[in-house]
């Protein structure tokens, strides 16, 4: 009978701590997407501007130390088919049918620069366990510190964009991504994607400076002149031009995509098929955070588990009677 | 409750034979393929790449690996939870399993750190980060690590003869047991969770917010099955009398918990009306299908008293789940894992050669670990036939 007892209780404090220990984040306790910060820095990259020349990834390469990559025969110059632990920014070519047309997707072809885009939740700093990513909360750039780094890659698996890439080749290999050239903000210096890139298809600057002239641009008559800056848009001398309005597709990608990101693109071509991600309003990060912070925050469900199931293996394991192993 | 089972004591016997050879040169293998990988880094011995930066020494040595070792966990809640004492012998070898499987996917997973002298942050205040499931799951396995092997030192202990040692640790059993069930239900939970990140990257029919309760379902299911292919293949290796009359009723719960798990599955499914995934005629709803035959299979295989008497069926039952649990994490973590979600297209994945030696070869390290334990420490039930030393 007590056998018995102790069984019903012990299937109930187990159960009970199961489903507990298990339970779905309720959405008083969910952690909600989180915003760029006001002072955010980003880019503004262009599609329709961009003329594919590739100095910024050239100039990538440069500012941060990469060596060239090579995907022909006769490795005579960097030609990296793809981002990479040591390529952190690349132009990438949309080709259809007869490619007559830029900027058409239909026999057209159109360019994509692919680097981080610094998002608002980024799905890396929520993943990496050593705090090797972190997001700067004043700019809002998403930096990488190799000391910290165990070299897990989750941040690799995490991002939507595909954007962090790890160096496979090395024993010591880092992640590499682009960090928005903070190592050359003391000099004085801004990204240098945007500061060769000769049309403003990569223009630096405060994301909310950016997100207005992207918003500026979708409201531009297609085909009519319009002036361009070029550069950094929030400081730095003028260097604004005159080009023609693209036919753009009326989104700006990065302005609402997982809580938003600190690059945004703008391109005539749908952005899928641009090779940018359909990815809803709220961030994986904050999914993922919900559920941690409901099972662990404050350690007080883990504990509370811990303690029934130590009322209960107490009651049924009764020490003097191990040595007949159980006593049962 | 009557007596009828013995006390663990040594089988005994060479440990010299075929068996611990052909470990002995797997292991070799993996020790040299391990040098080339530390010397040359990553990508020199493994197939892994920026689509795929996850593959088999994290998804097999690790996710699989870890959930295989929860043959100790589930027996262990069994016993001292549910208090049900007559499944006290399978204890002990199911512990044994178990210690060998998580100290192994912990030390396994210094194979695949591509900056692995940093390890150690994943533990420091400064650098750990909360927030992350991968912090909560390296925290937690490596703390039930040490549990475990303070769950099992009383074999150490008999055979040294620290009598004074056993009886200290006994007095503290029940809060080792106790440690010993939290700490499995916390990471092999959040070993699902580690997927949610990753987003629209993984197939609507893995990523749920449930995928920690599947998880953790499974993982005590897993720790079923792998108790009756254990019990099965040790009867069977040792040639002793298997233990029916235990593995019976431990079938029919692991039945049971099977059923909930099913049920809360396609219950998932449907209310986030994902099913129709699983009907797309690629290869990722072939998967699916695959993984819910594994797990369906017990059920026409042992579903009566009878058909669970027979060593034939429940071991077919047992390996089911195990296949059921590999496909289920195969599937979340890599086939149903789409890079750049169908926009970053071209990326491919299959485990090397020398990949697939290292997964052999820690395989091969804990089949000789438990040779050797059982052989000479008191682990499996003295068997009257069969008298040890």
């Amino acid at each position: 009978m007590s056998d018995r007892r102790n069984f019903l209780k012990g299937v109930v404090a187990a159960s009970g701590a199961a489903v507990a220990a298990a339970a779905l984040p309720t959405p008083a306790e969910a952690r909600e997407t989180k915003q760029r910060p006001p002072e955010a820095l980003g880019l503004l990259y262009d599609a329709a501007l961009c003329v594919g020349c590739k100095a910024c990834v050239a100039a990538c390469k440069q500012a941060n130390d990469n060596p060239p990559e090579f995907s022909t025969p006769d490795q005579l110059w960097d030609t990296p088919l793809d981002t990479s632990g040591r390529t952190f920014n690349l132009i990438k070519m949309y080709r259809s049918g007869t490619m007559e047309t830029k900027d058409a997707a239909e026999n057209g072809y159109a360019f994509m620069k692919t680097s981080c885009m610094h998002c608002a939740d980024p799905s890396c700093v929520s993943a990496c366990p050593v705090s090797a990513m972190t997001k700067d909360p004043k700019t809002g750039i998403v930096e990488y510190n190799a000391d910290a780094c165990i070299g897990c890659r989750y941040c690799v698996a995490a991002c939507p964009f595909g954007i962090p890439k790890y160096q496979y080749d090395s024993p010591t290999g880092k992640i590499g991504k682009c960090e928005l050239c903070r190592h050359r903000y003391k000099d004085g210096h801004y990204s240098a994607c945007a500061e060769v890139c000769p049309t403003g298809a990569t223009l630096y600057g405060k994301t909310s400076d950016l997100l207005a002239e992207a918003k500026r641009r979708l409201a531009l008559k297609p085909g009519t002149v319009a002036t361009f800056p070029r550069g950094n848009i929030s400081g730095g001398p003028d260097q604004s031009y005159e080009n023609v309005v693209g036919n753009y597709i009326q989104h700006v990608y990065g302005e609402k995509e997982y809580g938003g990101t600190q690059v945004l693109k703008l391109s005539a071509v749908p952005f899928e098929k641009m090779g940018m991600p359909n990815l809803p309003p709220e961030a994986a990060a904050a999914h993922s955070e919900s559920i941690q912070h409901m099972l662990y925050g404050g350690l007080v469900m883990p504990l509370a588990v811990l303690g029934a199931m130590t009322y209960v293996a107490k009651r049924n394991i009764k020490p003097e009677d191990d040595d007949q192993q159980g006593g049962h | 409750m009557a007596a009828n089972h013995h006390a663990p004591a040594p089988v005994g016997g060479n440990l010299f034979n075929a068996a611990t050879f052909i470990c002995g040169v797997l292991i070799a293998i993996m020790l040299a393929i391990l040098a080339v990988r530390f010397v040359h880094g990553l990508g020199a011995v493994t197939n892994l790449n920026d689509g795929y930066p996850w593959g088999i020494w994290v998804v097999v040595d690790v996710v699989i690996g870890s959930a295989f070792a929860c043959g100790g966990f589930s027996v262990a809640m069994l016993v001292y939870i549910f208090n049900k004492g007559q499944y006290h012998p399978l204890v002990r070898p199911a512990l044994l399993a178990s210690l060998f499987g998580y100290t192994l996917a912990g030390v396994g997973v210094i194979f695949d750190l591509g900056r692995w002298w940093n390890f150690w942050h994943i533990f420091a205040p400064g650098y750990a980060n909360p927030n992350s499931v991968m912090f909560e799951v390296a925290v937690c396995i490596s703390a039930y690590i040490v549990v475990m092997w303070l769950e099992f030192s009383p074999a150490f202990f008999e055979k040294w003869g620290m009598k004074d040692a056993k009886q200290k640790l006994n007095k503290v059993l029940f809060f080792l047991v106790a440690l010993g069930t939290v700490l499995p239900m916390m990471h092999q939970s959040s070993l699902g969770t580690l997927i949610v990140v990753m987003g629209v990257q993984i197939n609507p029919l893995w990523q749920t917010n449930l995928i920690p309760l599947l998880f953790l379902l499974t993982a005590i299911v897993i720790g079923y099955g792998v108790v009756l292919f254990e019990s099965c293949v040790a009867a069977s290796a040792y040639r002793r009398k298997i233990e029916t009359h235990l593995l019976e009723p431990m079938a029919k719960v692991m039945l049971g918990m099977l059923a909930v798990f099913l049920i809360v599955r396609f219950g998932d499914l449907l209310v986030r009306g994902a099913l129709g995934h699983a009907f797309k005629g690629n290869v990722v709803a072939l998967a699916f299908w695959v993984e819910m035959l594994c797990f369906i299979a017990p059920f026409a295989l042992i579903a009566s008293a009878e058909s669970r008497r027979s060593p034939q069926k429940l071991f077919l039952a047992g390996v089911a789940i195990m296949l059921g649990g590999i496909f289920m994490r195969l599937n979340a973590f890599l086939i149903g894992y789409d890079t750049g979600v169908g926009v970053d297209t071209g990326w491919r994945y299959f485990p090397s050669v020398p990949e697939l030696m290292v997964t052999i070869g820690m395989f091969a390290l804990e089949v000789l670990g438990y040779i050797i334990i059982t052989r000479r420490f008191p682990v499996l039930p003295r068997e009257d036939v069969q008298v040890a030393h």
